[in-house]
C-alpha cells in the first residue's frame, strides 16, 4: 500500500537527532510492550509480515505521530482484537472475561524465553529457476498494491542492476494478500542515484533493494 | 484491510496513581493475556532482560575485530555472515541472511530501512531511536552525504557512497575500515575501537589513541 510508512525520498522531516542518552526503552511500558509483542508473535496467529502490514495500516496521523513502540503497542492491540483474543469490553475494563481460546503454537514461556527469541529463517523451496543473473540489467515493476509490499515507491519503475541473488525466500506480498507461504527469488538491486533522483542526486552515490522476483522484469 | 481500533480508552486512575494513557494500555493487555493464559509475565522479563542486557553492539564489535584480525574470517564473513558468525560459538545465537558489506578507501556503506526499522538486532541490540525516525528512513537514499553531515561525518567527494534499503529478511551490517598504527593488536584491544554507528555506517572507528582495552 502506499502508506506513510514509505518514507524513502520524503522531504520536511527535518535533521537527523543522534540520541544523547540512549537506552533500550525509555519507559517500563515500552518494554512490556516489546515483549508481549515477541511473546504473542510467537504463538503463530500471525507472523512478520502481517505483523507489519497492521503497522503500514495505521491511520497516517497517528502513524506519524506515535513513537516506534507505541506502533508497536497498536497493532498488538489491534491483532487481538481481530483474532478475537481480547474483546473491546476487556480492554476498556482491564480484565479478562473468561478463558481465551487455544492459540495456534505454545507461546515462548518461562525465565529462558530471551535466549529463545531468535530471528527465523525464510528460505523457501524455489518453484523454479532464478530468472536473472549477476549484472543483468533490470526495471522495478511500477506496481501499486493496496496490500502489503515491499517494493519502496522510490525504487519502482527505475533501471538497476542485479548485484547478489540472495536465495528464494517467503514472498511478503502473497503472505499478507493470500496467507500462503510462496517461495520467490531475492535479489540485491542497486541503482545509481541519478537513476532514482535525476539531476537532485547527490554525485557519487548508489542506493540498492533487497527486491523480490514478481518486482522486476528484464530491462 | 483491517479496521482501525484506534481508540481511546478513558481508564480512571487506580490507587490515586499518574499512569500515563500508555502505561494504562499495557498494563490492561498484558493483564487480559495472562489471566487467559497465554502470556506468561516470566517469558516477558526474560526477554527484556535480554535485550537490556545481553544484546548489543558488543557482539558485532568482537565479530569486527575479528574480520579485522583474521584475514580468513574475513573472507567467511564476507561470503556468509551468519554461518561465519554461529561458528564463533558466541552465546546468543544469531539468525540466518546476515551480510556483512566492507568499506574501502572508495566505497563506504550505509544502512537503512525506508519501510520500517530492520536491523541486525542479533549482533547490534535494539535500534537507536534515529535509526527508526522519520528523517533518517526518509532522507538516508535521497542524500546520504547531508545525513552522514548530521553526524559530523564528511567523506571526500571521490569516496562513492551505497546505501543499502534493507526492505527484505536480509540483515546488512557494515565491516569499516581497520584504524591506522593498530598492528598486531589484540581483538579484544580492536574490538574496543568498534562503534556502534560504525557499523551501520553513520560513524567511523575509533582511532587508535582512543583504545580502551
Amino acid at each position: 500500500m502506499n502508506g506513510v510508512h514509505d518514507m524513502g525520498g520524503m522531504d520536511g522531516f527535518g535533521k537527523v537527532a543522534p540520541d544523547l542518552h540512549e537506552v533500550p526503552f525509555h519507559a517500563e511500558w515500552q518494554a512490556r510492550s516489546f515483549a508481549l509483542n515477541r511473546v504473542m508473535g510467537s504463538a503463530g496467529e500471525w507472523n512478520i509480515d502481517v505483523g507489519r502490514y497492521w503497522i503500514e495500516t495505521l491511520p497516517p496521523a497517528v502513524y506519524l505521530s506515535s513513537s516506534y513502540y507505541r506502533k508497536w503497542f497498536l497493532r498488538l492491540e489491534r491483532l487481538c482484537l481481530d483474532r478475537g483474543l481480547v474483546s473491546e469490553a476487556e480492554l476498556a475494563s482491564g480484565r479478562s472475561g473468561g478463558p481465551g481460546r487455544p492459540l495456534k503454537r505454545q507461546p515462548l514461556s518461562g525465565s529462558q524465553a530471551g535466549a529463545a527469541v531468535s530471528r527465523p529463517n525464510h528460505d523457501q523451496p524455489p518453484r523454479a529457476p532464478a530468472v536473472f543473473t549477476v549484472g543483468q540489467k533490470v526495471r522495478t515493476r511500477k506496481i501499486h498494491p493496496r496490500s502489503h509490499t515491499r517494493l519502496p515507491r522510490f525504487a519502482r519503475g527505475h533501471v538497476g542492476t542485479i548485484e547478489r541473488i540472495q536465495g528464494c525466500h517467503t514472498f511478503p506480498d502473497a503472505m499478507v494478500e493470500k496467507g500462503i507461504k510462496q517461495g520467490e527469488w531475492l535479489y540485491t538491486v542497486v541503482f545509481d542515484g541519478r537513476e532514482l533522483w535525476g539531476p537532485d542526486a547527490e554525485d557519487g552515490t548508489s542506493v540498492s533493494i533487497e527486491a523480490f522476483e514478481p518486482y522486476l522484469e528484464p530491462a | 484491510m483491517p479496521n482501525d481500533h484506534d481508540h481511546d480508552h478513558h481508564h480512571d486512575h487506580e490507587h490515586g496513581s499518574e499512569l500515563s494513557e500508555m502505561q494504562l494500555r499495557v498494563r490492561a493487555l498484558e493483564t487480559i493475556l495472562t489471566e487467559k493464559g497465554h502470556v506468561d509475565p516470566a517469558a516477558l522479563d526474560s526477554i527484556i532482560e535480554t535485550y537490556e542486557t545481553k544484546i548489543g553492539p558488543h557482539i558485532g564489535a568482537q565479530v569486527v575485530a575479528k574480520a579485522w584480525a583474521d584475514p580468513e574470517f574475513r573472507e567467511a564473513l564476507l561470503a556468509d555472515a551468519s554461518k561465519a558468525i554461529s561458528q564463533l560459538g558466541l552465546q546468543q545465537k544469531v539468525g540466518d541472511h546476515l551480510i556483512a558489506v566492507e568499506n574501502t578507501p572508495t566505497t563506504h556503506n550505509m544502512i537503512v530501512c525506508t519501510l520500517c526499522s530492520c536491523y541486525p538486532w542479533d549482533l547490534l541490540g535494539l535500534p537507536p531511536a534515529w535509526y527508526k525516525s522519520a528523517p533518517y528512513r526518509s532522507r538516508t537514499v535521497k542524500e546520504p552525504r547531508k545525513v552522514l553531515a548530521d553526524f559530523g561525518v564528511t567523506l571526500p567527494n571521490e569516496t562513492k557512497v551505497r546505501v543499502w534499503d534493507s526492505t527484505a529478511e536480509t540483515r546488512f551490517i557494515v565491516l569499516p575500515m581497520r584504524p591506522a598504527e593498530t598492528e598486531g593488536w589484540s581483538e579484544e584491544k580492536l574490538a574496543s575501537l568498534v562503534t556502534r554507528d560504525s557499523m551501520i555506517g553513520t560513524g567511523f572507528p575509533k582511532a587508535a589513541n582512543e583504545a580502551t582495552a
